[in-house]
């Protein structure tokens, strides 16, 4: 039909603004980098022959100690590949505790709350919009040697010294990457347990199905495709995180977007950067389809 | 079963209190009269906002990122309202890879993209960081937002409106400014608003590409590593958490306006 042609030319026409800065500003950066990881780099002179040294380097171990400002770096055996297992354990455990809090809130929107519900969607949303950067600082106030908690509990009389061991290592991490992350992943849950159909819940009542049986058999399949999609939007973009790390992490806490960090920024070695950059991302995607295989593509495709 | 709805009301409850209970101490301690985030609180004071305000580079950074906000959100609009209506309205071969693609940055970490962007600034354009680079990396990051929000306020209303006004004779351009366009209004209102925050509030990406003139998250979190600025930093971080919150709530109630309000919200 030739209408039809039109229309997708049309189509195309007003779809091309938006493209070509997204191609500008996302596909050609992204395609930049993977070039870079292919190139060398020795003091500030950058070997544009290609190779694979950069990738090799982040499995290889290096005992050459670094050091930054003058003074050691945090980790004196940059080993990327060990900084990336550990940033991916920390997103994990992260994405695991974010998906067990946010779950029964979602189940309490769509179940349990009749009136109002925009108001508490709101709610929230308004922590996800506002200044990521702030929410983590909040941790550093809540966790810090002066900060609320030991300070509260001083106050109180439970303890006498400032406790050491709350901010600056991995569990600060932790708890700060699924503190800013778990509004994010209550509103997939609850849009897919939005959706499940009342009366099938109601039949199976009807048939003599127990409330857990129900439950199991009807409502928890019925949310993966919201549960799977709010595991993915946590984990992916934890792994990679920079602020929360270099606020709340301290020497132990410290995460693979940090020695990206490092290594652009200090014009110490972009290249290798660079070739982090894309493993990391690698790493993640291959995560994300073995986990889409497991669990997943039965529930995406489905009523999703 | 009135225990139980207490039991997962009271969970609803203690999710708000721990989703805004750390957030909220930086306000209260704005307003303390002390120099470092403890407690007891000793007295209310104003003073803290008073020497933020006296702060030269501070307003600044504060013009700098109204400016790229604002220009941000505008140019991020314009692009994506023509591409959520091809989305929405046009059978275009390729759509979902076209989509998958637009909507990356949502999966991408922001530093990959941030220093993705400054490989291309410096290494091979050979440009210098400015606010103009800081605000090609906002674009990136827009985008897709604003599409989403547009597309689902266009996929909100029926199409046979602009059907019947195509066949009482309106040409394209005309039925979109007299009938697309009104109808897609609270949508593009939620847009704006929406770039608006994610290029005032973004930090990461910015911090990459920032050259000397900052932005005020960029600037924010120069002042984080000096305790003796502490008191001054809440007082910046409680205003812009509050003109961040009041903005949502804008831009909520605009992209809900005359949405069909079924149960699927």
């Amino acid at each position: 039909m030739a209408s039809a042609g039109r229309s997708a030319r049309t189509g195309a026409a007003l779809l091309a603004p938006a493209f070509l800065v997204m191609a500008a500003t996302l596909a050609a950066p992204l395609a930049a980098l993977i070039l870079l990881s292919f190139w060398t780099q020795d003091g500030f002179t950058i070997d544009r022959s290609l190779t694979l040294a950069n990738y090799a380097r982040v499995l290889t171990l290096s005992d050459e100690p670094t050091v930054w400002n003058g003074i050691p770096f945090p980790f004196a055996y940059p080993v990327p590949a060990i900084l990336l297992v550990k940033s991916l354990t920390m997103s994990l455990v992260a994405t695991a505790a974010v998906i067990l809090i946010a779950w029964p809130m979602a189940y309490f929107l769509a179940f349990r709350v009749t009136r109002h519900k925009a108001v508490w969607i709101i709610l929230l949303t308004i922590p996800f919009w506002t200044s990521y950067l702030l929410r983590v600082f909040a941790w550093k106030i809540v966790l810090g040697y002066n900060g609320a908690v030991n300070s509260g509990l001083m106050s109180l009389g439970i303890i006498r010294e400032p406790l050491e061991f709350l901010l600056y290592n991995p569990v600060a991490v932790t708890i700060t990457l699924a503190h800013s992350w778990i509004a994010f992943a209550v509103l997939p849950i609850y849009v897919s347990l939005d959706k499940i159909d009342r009366s099938l819940l109601e039949a199976a009542s009807d048939l003599g199905d127990s409330r857990w049986a129900r439950f199991r058999r009807i409502t928890l399949p019925l949310s993966m495709p919201g549960t799977i999609s709010a595991t993915l939007l946590v984990f992916i973009p934890t792994v990679g995180d920079y602020v929360t790390p270099t606020l709340v992490g301290g020497p132990t806490g410290t995460m693979i977007g940090n020695l990206v960090q490092q290594l652009f920024t200090r014009q110490d070695n972009a290249p290798l950067g660079a070739a982090i950059s894309i493993l990391t991302m690698l790493v993640i995607a291959v995560l994300v389809l073995l986990f889409l295989r497991l669990v997943g593509w039965r529930h995406m495709r489905g009523r999703g | 079963m009135t225990r139980r709805f207490d039991a997962l009301t009271w969970y609803a409850v203690l999710f708000v209190a721990f989703l805004y209970g750390p957030v909220l101490l930086m306000p209260l301690f704005s307003v303390n009269d002390a120099n470092f985030a403890t407690f007891p609180l000793s007295g209310f004071t104003l003073r803290h906002y008073g020497a933020m305000a006296a702060n030269a580079s501070m307003m600044q950074a504060l013009g700098n990122s109204l400016w790229v906000a604002v220009g941000v959100a505008v140019v991020s609009t314009a692009l994506a309202l023509p591409a959520a209506l091809a989305l929405a309205r046009y059978r275009l071969p390729g759509k979902g890879p076209i989509l998958g693609f637009i909507m990356l940055p949502l999966v991408v970490p922001s530093i990959v993209l941030g220093v993705a962007l400054l490989v291309v600034i410096i290494q091979i354009l050979g440009l210098r960081l400015s606010l103009w680079t800081v605000a090609a990396g906002h674009l990136m990051l827009c985008i897709p937002f604003a599409i989403v929000v547009l597309m689902s306020r266009l996929e909100g209303f029926d199409p046979s409106l602009e059907e019947a006004s195509r066949d009482l004779g309106a040409p394209g351009l005309s039925t979109f400014l007299r009938v697309t366009l009104p109808l897609a209004a609270p949508g593009v209102i939620s847009s704006l608003l929406l770039c608006f925050i994610i290029s005032f509030d973004e930090f990461v990406i910015s911090f990459f590409l920032t050259g000397t003139d900052t932005t005020l998250p960029v600037f924010l979190f120069s002042q984080l590593r000096f305790p003796n600025r502490l008191p001054g930093t809440l007082a910046l971080g409680s205003l812009i958490l509050l003109g961040s919150a009041v903005l949502v709530i804008l831009a909520e109630a605009m992209r809900r306006r005359g949405l069909p309000s079924g149960g699927n919200p």
